[in-house]
């Protein structure tokens, strides 16, 4: 196994094949309880404390449907603008893993719940791309192995393993596409854009915690060339552990410089599982298998076929909510947003929070550069998402809300953000605790104002010579002597009043 | 205490309930008879002498403290050992499973608890309920109470062999393949296969989940009907199990003693006849048939041409479904560990957990079922043995378009030697070849003893099959069937066993 691959220059790889993508994405759903028994689907417990003999594959144990699940699967199979079944089945996919407690997994074969549909993407640039679903099906997820004693938790070199069946059980949607073809270079680019767009649709449709690094969406990307002039596709890998939008981007771009580099050597693609590393940004040869393997699929005995009634089908229908790119295109001409504007919104992760702000009394503009412009940075600065900084839209307005009645400066605002998001509590309770009200007392700003014009003799008899410009050094001086809780604008008056 | 033993459940009910006899004496007496003979007969593979007691002494409490208790309370019962039971061993008659004792109880353990029926312990069976005469079992072979020698049927056969050794009035049995029936038939005892879906599979260690079926076993048509009351019945852990009232199976036991069949169509099965039935076992039969007759029941033959091929599709589907359920023996979380020793991967000790922990008739099943759903062989095996179903499901529909009731011998021939038939799996198999389609088809069927076969003198079962979840149809004309055949034989069958009191081997 050599851990050096030669790569092709990424641009050669484009003059020479046409990348054909795969993506295969599981979706852990959010119910209260899992697939087939009433055990709590919550992550991060105690292992083995969220489970029973149902989904400890006990010996006599059988599962009961989590219609809660069905219903998901249904909704996200509308929303994919798929076909839902008019009756379908469970299957059982045969193979021995130690954290799989039956040994088989109950899933769905060739009778998914939801097929042939489609999701719109939005790149880059603001242009759409069609993906085109191919199935949509429900499946159990198994419990997680712990290899210890390795280098790097795999099993290899590992000295034992710990299982941990909590997982075990929990509802999967797994939502493959057909093959995608005709990206060329922005292959990488469509493969994030398509995650991004499929996390956004789930979190809209309230069907899953979409969390990439806790593992409730996970992506397995296909990837394969064409020569230019092949009439057929060429053999592909399948990369998993593909934890984040960017390694999604990462780990197809990595595959198509590798593959490409192994073709023109005149080499062979192996058909096989790879593994990506984030901290190199490759992919490595996951375990092989001698033989194929073979699941030995049969329809499953111990659950009986799901029929959805059209009624509820069409019932379900109605209770979708807006899908996130109606509702872009929504604010776009409500907020009257550039295309360019409304892709930094996006990018931002900030719709639904620059939405809830406006609902909260705040503008558009105010709350957009509130969110997009400074609270981004802030959210980067402390490495989490938009959504999880320790601030609510309707802080967010009460703080502009001061602003607009000049209760506070633009910098003292931000200050006040600071403190709230150090859990200094409530902006107002900020304010108080240290000290940051303007100060609106002509008077104490007309002594502040002396005092620096008595300070900066030479500067005051320019400005009384008519150099307005040079008033700005009075400003600094007071706004030093305020600790900046002076409004500026009012100071500059002042001063000018003063030496006029 | 004889008296105790020999009664009928019903019988024993009435006195607890009327406090002439106190359930735990009841309970004892089987205890102590269990002690006597157990040893000869092997039906047990777990006695539970203290949780029996207790049982008992808390149904005294319930009756002497006028509580109302359900029409089994303290009577005993022998439960087959493939169904869980809270703190009790339960095996499923395999080495993998030794020692495991598991959390939970099955729905149909719950239900015997809440109605006040003392559990005894767990009866013995082949392994995984696989073979039709209990050697399978990886605790030795139950023995026939009839005759030592032979095999009490399988895979239920401590079960029955229980009942037939009066050591429980009343047993619990499962019903894959004949697993139920075939016992009973051979052990001149009672056995009821409800429809699937009539008894609730939670708990119910899986071997062919679209096939299994727990139903009851007694001595008498009447305490099987109020065994069946007790266990069936919908329940939310069971998808498969069926949303519907319990079929009257007690009332109609009791309208059936009354002996009147007119108006009642009775149909023979005409594919179960011919090469390779005993002959004694064909003559108990047509008199069987003639019994119905004279009882007013109207006799017709019926052909069900499809049932020829119902033990090969069986033997397809129950190894394909059995290769899956048994996936689950992997030595991670329960039953026995072999080859842990800190050097072998999780792979290598499933493989020598399992190579040593199931016996060769389950090997060979997984390694069947293995084959059959392997891809390119599925379409083949798997797909033509569902088609194979479907037909068979047909012919019983087209049957009982015409007849309340079919009617065929149980199995081909009495009981055989222990032995007879271990080298030789395909006669093993065709102990169920007249039971196998009533599981593939879903529908109720079940068998009660038509008397002993001439050239043996060992017992003989009729067997009765009923459209689904009209259960108590084949109730009744078993009942009337009971009551007529023990009159003209001057007794019941099970009468005739012989003794084993002190027959210690």
């Amino acid at each position: 196994m050599t851990s050096v691959y030669e790569l092709m220059d990424y641009a050669e790889v484009i003059e020479r094949f046409d990348p054909v993508l795969g993506l295969e994405v599981h979706v852990e759903l959010h119910t209260n309880t899992k697939m087939f028994c009433g055990c709590a689907n919550v992550f991060g417990g105690e292992p083995n404390t969220q489970v029973c003999p149902t989904c400890l594959g006990m010996p006599g144990a059988l599962p009961t449907l989590n219609g809660k699940a069905v219903e998901s699967a249904i909704r996200i199979g509308l929303a994919l603008n798929c076909e839902i079944a008019e009756w379908c089945r469970f299957a059982r996919k045969n193979y021995f893993y130690p954290d799989m407690p039956k040994n088989f997994q109950t899933s769905q074969y060739d009778e998914p719940i939801a097929f042939n549909g489609f999701l719109d993407v939005t790149l880059d640039d603001g242009s759409l791309f069609r993906v085109e679903i191919e199935r949509a099906h429900m499946e159990e997820d198994t419990g997680k192995s712990l290899h210890v004693g390795g280098s790097d938790g795999r099993i290899h070199g590992a000295e034992h393993s710990l299982l941990d069946y909590n997982r075990a059980g929990v509802p999967l949607i797994e939502i493959v596409t057909k093959p995608i073809e005709g990206t060329g270079e922005r292959a990488p680019e469509v493969a994030r854009a398509y995650v991004t767009a499929l996390r956004d649709l789930l979190k809209a449709l309230d069907v899953s915690d979409v969390r990439m690094d806790q593992g409730s969406l996970r992506c397995d990307a296909n990837v394969s060339l064409m020569a230019k002039d092949a009439t057929e596709f060429g053999t592909r890998t399948e990369t998993k552990n593909v934890n984040s939008l960017r390694s999604v981007e990462r780990a197809v771009r990595f595959e198509m410089t590798r593959q490409a580099a192994i073709l023109v050597a005149g080499g062979k693609i192996t058909q096989e599982t790879r593994h990506f590393d984030e901290s190199t940004g490759s992919t490595s040869p996951g375990r092989t298998k001698e033989t194929a393997e073979d699941y030995r699929y049969f329809p499953e005995p111990d659950l009986t076929p799901i029929a959805p009634s059209r009624e509820w089908v069409e019932e379900l229908r109605g209770t979708l909510p807006e899908l996130p790119w109606e509702r872009r295109k929504r604010v776009q001409d409500e907020w009257s947003l550039t295309d360019a504007e409304l892709r930094d919104l996006v990018n931002a992760g900030a719709v639904d929070l620059v939405a809830a702000t406006v609902d909260a009394g705040a503008t558009p503009a105010e709350a957009r550069s509130w969110w997009v412009a400074y609270l981004t940075k802030e959210a980067n600065n402390r490495g989490v998402e938009l959504s999880e900084l320790a601030i609510t839209p309707a802080q967010i307005a009460t703080v502009i809300g001061l602003v607009n009645s000049g209760e506070l400066t633009n910098k003292l605002a931000r200050e006040v953000v600071t403190g709230v998001l150090e859990g200094e509590g409530e902006p107002e309770a900020v304010i108080e605790a240290r000290g940051l009200k303007v100060v609106s007392d002509d008077s104490a700003l007309e002594k502040a104002v002396d005092e620096a014009l008595a300070a900066q003799p030479d500067v005051a008899a320019k400005i009384r010579d008519g150099k307005v410009a040079a008033a700005g050094a009075i400003v600094g001086a007071v706004m030093k002597a305020t600790k900046g809780q002076a409004d500026a604008k009012r100071v500059r008056e002042l001063i000018i009043a003063r030496c006029s | 205490m004889s008296d105790l033993i020999r009664s009928t459940a019903a019988e024993l009910a009435a006195r607890i309930a009327s406090r002439e006899v106190s359930a735990v004496e009841v309970t004892q007496a089987h205890l102590d008879r269990i002690g006597e003979v157990d040893g000869a007969v092997n039906a047990f593979l777990h006695v539970d002498t203290e949780g029996a007691l207790k049982a008992a002494r808390e149904v005294d409490d319930d009756i002497a403290a006028g509580a109302h208790v359900g029409p089994l309370a303290g009577v005993p019962i022998a439960l087959k050992d493939v169904l869980t039971t809270e703190g009790v061993p339960t095996t499923v008659g395999s080495k993998i499973l030794e020692g495991w004792v598991p959390p939970y109880d099955a729905t149909v353990t719950r239900r015997l608890k809440e109605a006040g029926v003392v559990i005894l312990g767990k009866t013995n069976m082949d392994e995984f309920a696989m073979g039709s005469s209990t050697e399978n079992s990886a605790y030795g072979p139950t023995r026939n109470p009839w005759d030592l020698d032979r095999i009490p049927g399988g895979s239920g056969g401590g079960s029955a062999a229980a009942l037939a050794a009066f050591e429980a009035p009343l047993s619990i049995g499962t019903d894959t393949g004949g697993s139920i029936r075939q016992p009973g038939a051979v052990t001149g005892t009672v056995g009821v296969k409800p429809t699937y879906g009539g008894v609730s599979r939670y708990g119910l260690v899986a071997f062919s989940s679209s096939l299994d079926q727990a139903g009851p076993c007694a001595r008498t048509v009447l305490d099987a009907a109020l065994l069946h009351e007790v266990i069936a019945g919908y329940d939310p852990m069971d998808s498969t199990s069926i949303n519907a009232p319990v079929p009257p199976v007690v009332a109609a036991a009791r309208e059936g003693a009354n002996g009147d069949l007119s108006g009642v169509r009775v149909g023979v099965v005409t594919q179960f006849s011919g090469e390779g039935y005993q002959p004694g076992v064909l003559r108990s039969f047509e008199a069987a048939v003639a019994q119905l007759k004279q009882l007013g029941a109207e006799i017709v033959e019926v052909s069900c041409p499809s049932f020829d091929y119902a033990l090969p599709a069986y033997y397809l589907i129950a190894p394909s479904e059995a290769s899956s359920n048994l996936a689950r023996f992997d030595a991670m979380r329960y039953g026995i560990r072999v080859g842990d020793d800190s050097t072998r991967s999780a792979e290598e000790v499933m493989s020598l957990t399992r190579e040593a922990g199931f016996g060769p008739e389950v090997k060979r099943r997984i390694m069947i079922g293995t084959y059959a759903l392997s891809s390119g062989y599925y379409d083949a095996y798997y797909g033509s043995a569902q088609k194979v179903r479907t037909l068979i499901s047909r012919d019983f529909e087209a049957a009982f378009a015409t007849v309340d009731v079919l009617v065929s011998p149980t199995t081909p021939t009495t009981a055989f030697r222990i032995g007879e038939r271990t080298g030789d799996p395909l006669a093993m198999y065709k102990a169920d070849l007249c039971t196998i389609p009533a599981n593939l088809a879903g529908n109720a069927a079940m068998s009660l003893p038509s008397g002993l076969s001439d050239e043996d003198g060992l017992p003989v079962g009729l067997q009765l099959m009923a459209p689904a979840l009209q259960d108590h149809r084949m109730y009744r004309v078993a009942a009337a069937y009971e009551v007529a055949r023990d009159a003209a034989a001057g007794a019941p069958l099970i009468q005739g066993v012989p003794q084993l009191a002190g027959a210690a081997r």
